[in-house]
């Protein structure tokens, strides 16, 4: 038989606020993986501003890119594929990295490939975890997004669970502002959550009657904004550690829970978590000894492929090419693109 | 000189390649769907039917603003992506200017409208001295009373342009001292083809940039960065 050729993508990815570029070898080699973060900016305003976000992407693209295709030593002519993520995300941001990589694909006569955001994020499961196959079950949690999937295959998803409301990493952003940790959230909780006593405040932790895999996580947010009101109307002074560790843990307890009894459902011994979130490390623990007990394998990415970035989105691209999906000219951004369209 | 155009600045999405003393072909569309799904299947219609070989092009021009934030972004980003895998410099063209390039040839004054929302337009007022265009205002977002008293000041008459006339034209017509027309369908909105011609003069004169360095001139800060300052932050 003739032996397969590697296959080598560059992927691009500007759904939010991280411009960033990867060259990935056959879906788990990482050749660079380059990441222009605007965070330092964002931070001015208190979260992410899409018009900002949108004119930092057209300053770095091609920086990024460049960047990309030196530190994996290989030019455009090597390539087998441009891959882009196209939705979901902030339309305006989508749209630089879009219309990059078309323009790319396009004068160097290469197969175009868009990714799903979340389909990338799961599939960085799949850069360090060279054994990692589906089907398994993935928490995806990051600012913008909890969802429970079951991986039934490259490419087949099926969303058992999502937020009815704030996405995990939103919850954290706004209890974070709220307590005057300012922004992004979520690190910062849970460095603070270290010094606090996670039993000191009963949070609430909702539940769906309906279905037993979604989450919400604005009535949490509410608990604590009142829970701060609270103490201020009775003048008790407010330890913010107990506050950030207590929320933290109303938040993994909840996403363990769900995640688990998924795994158990449906019989899987492999679960992975993915997105910005999963590098929290009290949820990292958490899963880590959950999935312990119920003797199953767990897989989490390095916080380097948590956050976005464009390897992930090389990974995802593999198999999207490899089961021959392709995109045309008119490929558009798609800031509310379901996970498993094409 | 070979130079291909893209214009996404505004409503219109146009391309065009242009040679020498030569037009090979525009293709100019005024339609609702967003340019992400039409600039670059234009630009590919039109490689296939003059079979151009993208690596011929000495350039590739785009409007660089001003105009809709995302529409700018997507003719750049496209220019942007065309100019580092092609290895082809990039000419910025301000959007005003190459609207005003339309009318080349009169000797009347020449006034672009683009609409800019927030009560104001993008414009600026030109005229031809032999094939150069002179601004006797450079390209700014102003409100459109603005540009009118400065046109009745000038004692001459103008022809206005762009898709800001439909929004405005009441406005002009209650306002205007000075004799004023309109300019006709065919070069009232943004075409490539005439970016490409004032591009080929900016490539003479070496006013180029690298497509890394290029990106778009928005005439405008983002509604965030314009709040934050109005509280004295910065």
């Amino acid at each position: 038989m003739e032996e397969k050729k590697d296959v080598l993508i560059l992927a691009v990815e500007s759904s939010c606020d991280e411009t960033a570029a990867s060259v990935v070898k056959n879906g788990r080699e990482v050749l660079s993986n380059i990441i222009s973060s605007q965070i330092e900016l964002h931070k001015l305003y208190g979260g992410v501003v899409p018009e900002i976000a949108s004119r930092k992407h057209i300053e770095k693209i091609n920086q990024v890119i460049e960047e990309a295709l030196k530190e994996a030593n290989v030019t455009l002519d090597d390539l087998d594929a441009v891959a882009v993520t196209y939705g979901p995300g902030l339309v305006g941001a989508l749209l630089v990295g879009v219309s990059a990589a078309k323009a790319i694909a396009y004068a160097k006569k290469l197969p175009l490939v868009g990714v799903h955001h979340i389909e990338g994020h799961i599939s960085a499961n799949y850069i360090e975890n060279k054994d990692l196959e589906p089907p398994f079950i993935c928490l995806v949690v990051s600012g913008g997004h909890t969802h429970l999937v079951v991986v039934r295959d490259y490419g087949k998803y099926e969303i058992i669970g999502h937020t009815r409301d704030d996405a995990a990493g939103e919850a954290f952003d706004k209890v974070a502002r709220a307590i005057g940790l300012g922004y992004p959230g979520g690190p910062k909780i849970d460095k603070l959550s270290k010094e606090g006593n996670p039993e000191a405040i009963a949070f609430p932790k909702a539940k769906m009657a309906d279905s037993p895999y979604d989450f919400s996580f604005s009535g949490l947010k509410s608990a604590v904004l009142n829970y701060l009101n609270g103490c201020k109307m009775k003048n008790i002074p407010v330890v913010e550690a107990d506050v950030a560790a207590s929320f933290q843990k109303a938040v993994v307890d909840v996403l363990v829970e769900h995640s688990m009894r998924a795994v158990k459902e449906y019989g899987f011994d492999k679960f992975a978590i993915a997105g910005g979130v999963a590098s929290n490390s009290t949820l990292r623990n958490a899963m880590e000894q959950a999935c312990r007990r119920r003797r199953i394998h767990f897989y989490h990415p390095s916080p380097i492929f948590c956050t976005d970035n464009a390897a992930m989105i090389g990974a995802a691209a593999y198999y999207e090419y490899r089961n021959g999906t392709r995109h045309s000219w008119d490929l558009n951004a798609v800031p509310n693109l379901k996970l498993g369209e094409r | 000189m070979k130079i291909l155009a893209l214009d996404s600045s505004g409503l219109v999405a146009s391309v065009a390649l242009v040679e020498d003393e030569n037009l090979l072909a525009e293709y100019t569309v005024n339609y609702k769907k967003t340019h992400s799904q039409t600039l670059l299947p234009m630009l590919d219609e039109i490689a296939r039917m003059v079979e151009l070989d993208l690596n011929t092009v000495d350039a590739i021009a785009v409007a660089k603003g001003p105009g809709s934030f995302t529409g700018l972004r997507i003719g750049s980003a496209t220019a942007k992506g065309l100019g580092l895998a092609l290895d082809k410099p990039l000419i910025g063209v301000p959007t005003v200017d190459g609207l005003a390039y339309n009318l080349y040839g009169t000797d009347k004054l020449v006034c672009p409208l683009m609409d800019a929302r927030r009560s104001q337009v993008y414009t600026g007022v030109y005229r031809f001295c032999g094939r150069k265009l002179h601004a006797l205002k450079e390209q700014v977002a102003v409100p459109v009373t603005e540009i009118i008293d400065f046109l009745n000041e000038q004692k001459e008459e103008v022809i206005f342009l762009g898709d800001g006339v439909p929004v405005y034209r009441q406005v002009i017509e209650d306002a205007m001292k000075v004799p004023y027309s309109f300019a006709p369908a065919h070069v009232n909105k943004q075409r490539a083809g005439a970016l490409a011609v004032l591009a080929e003069q900016y490539l003479s004169e070496g006013k180029t940039e690298t497509a890394r360095e290029h990106q778009p001139e928005y005439l405008r800060l983002s509604q965030a960065e314009r709040e934050r300052a109005e509280k004295g932050l910065c």
